[in-house]
């Protein structure tokens, strides 16, 4: 999936975490920036990766601001991004590209 | 059928889906069903990133038995077909109908719910229905309502929209309510189906909470929506049968079975005239105490 416009979602409270997508032309560019970068940075950023490979984004800038999420906030806040920048809401493909 | 049909319900906790904090980790405070909710407490331009959080929730979060309740939004809006989707997919157990006003309502519901079920590969059957009863017209048709569906477990009283639509207030004395509480619980029991009592909002009135319970409790509800994890313990405590309770209701339930193969219809137990219309009703009090996990006998 193409990254059409800037799109953002999530909040700043604790146990949520902030994601931005903008589109790109260099592969994926991410930065994330989390109070526990240091325990679980790597961890952070490979369940990004993750599903921005199963939603078939290969050029995007994503910034993630995280507080605390779960595994299961962060996929669904990149999720929330990556289909607001496409402008769709309905006929999502749960158990398929959302997993 | 369904063995959720009839599960016990005396705590059902509305949870925020907008909220991560709130939805991971509610099994703590154990009610016996948690509602996810994806109507009032999502903002209108969260409601599509409220779905993706609830998705992830269900397929991930371990739950620990607490039941999995879904309130999609009201069927006068754009979201609820796909909050059917998302909610089936991931695995909830039931869906709360907001707003049902008629028998069709919970029909048109439970046709793409069985579509759903189909699309994601769900048995026929398993996703469970309760109608959240929110309107006079609401109330006046919960008989039909209560008889809509084999998957309709229950019905619940919304008191906050009910009484604006009756033009007046909540006011804490239960008056407001009396008609509809009464009438729903007595349509639910018609039909066969669970009846669960509206929200108490005032967290700084605990005995008057306290006082609604045992109200309701007395009145025939099975159980009561709650907004905070504090009301859970209180509420438990009125719906599970006291010691004394149960002891009376074994030796009901024992008198009556070897009564009735001596011939004899109606005795005394601890000084009460007791009759085989006692029976059910001890029966269920013992069937509460399994179910609450307080019973250790062996009727």
């Amino acid at each position: 999936m193409e990254v059409k416009g800037t799109a953002m979602a999530g909040t700043l409270e604790s146990s949520d975490a902030q994601v931005t997508v903008e589109p790109g032309t260099n592969g994926i560019e991410l930065s994330v920036e989390s109070s526990v970068l240091n325990q679980y940075g790597r961890k952070i950023r490979q369940t990004v990766l993750d599903t921005l490979a199963r939603l078939e984004v290969a050029n995007a800038k994503v910034t993630v601001v995280d507080k605390g999420a779960l595994d299961c906030t962060l996929k669904a806040r990149v999720e929330g991004a990556v289909f607001r920048s496409n402008g769709i809401t309905e006929n999502l493909p749960w158990g398929g590209a959302i997993k | 059928m369904n063995p959720n049909l009839k599960r016990l319900r005396r705590s059902m906790m509305f949870l925020n889906v907008q909220k991560p904090g709130l939805i991971k980790d509610p099994y703590i405070y154990k009610p016996d069903s948690i509602m996810l909710d994806l109507e009032d407490a999502v903002a209108e331009n969260q409601k599509d990133a409220a779905r993706y959080s609830l998705y992830h929730a269900l397929q991930e979060i371990d739950y620990r038995g607490v039941e999995r309740v879904v309130r999609i939004n009201g069927l006068d809006t754009p979201h609820w077909q796909e909050d059917i989707r998302c909610c089936v997919a991931g695995g909830c157990d039931s869906i709360r109908i907001a707003k049902t006003e008629r028998a069709a309502d919970v029909h048109l519901v439970e046709e793409y719910v069985a579509a759903a079920e189909q699309e994601f590969g769900r048995p026929e059957g398993s996703v469970l229905l309760m109608a959240a009863l929110e309107s006079t017209r609401g109330v006046l048709n919960a008989l039909e309502i209560c008889e809509s569906s084999s998957r309709l477990f229950g019905v619940a009283l919304s008191g906050g929209d009910y009484t604006k639509d009756l033009q007046t207030r909540i006011t804490g004395t239960g008056v407001e309510l009396a008609g509809a509480r009464q009438h729903m619980v007595i349509a639910a029991r018609a039909a066969g189906v669970q009846c669960f009592d509206t929200v108490f909002t005032n967290l700084d009135d605990m005995e008057g909470f306290v006082r609604e319970v045992e109200m309701i409790k007395l009145m025939g509800f099975d159980g009561k929506s709650l907004v905070n994890p504090r009301q859970i313990e209180p509420t438990h405590k009125v719906f599970t049968p006291t010691e004394k309770d149960i002891i009376f209701a074994e030796k009901v339930v024992r008198e009556i079975d070897e009564k009735k193969a001596m011939g004899i219809g109606v005795f005394t137990v601890d000084g009460k005239m007791i009759d085989i219309a006692f029976y059910d009703g001890a029966k269920r009090t013992i069937d509460l105490a399994k179910a609450s996990g307080v019973y250790e006998g062996d009727l």
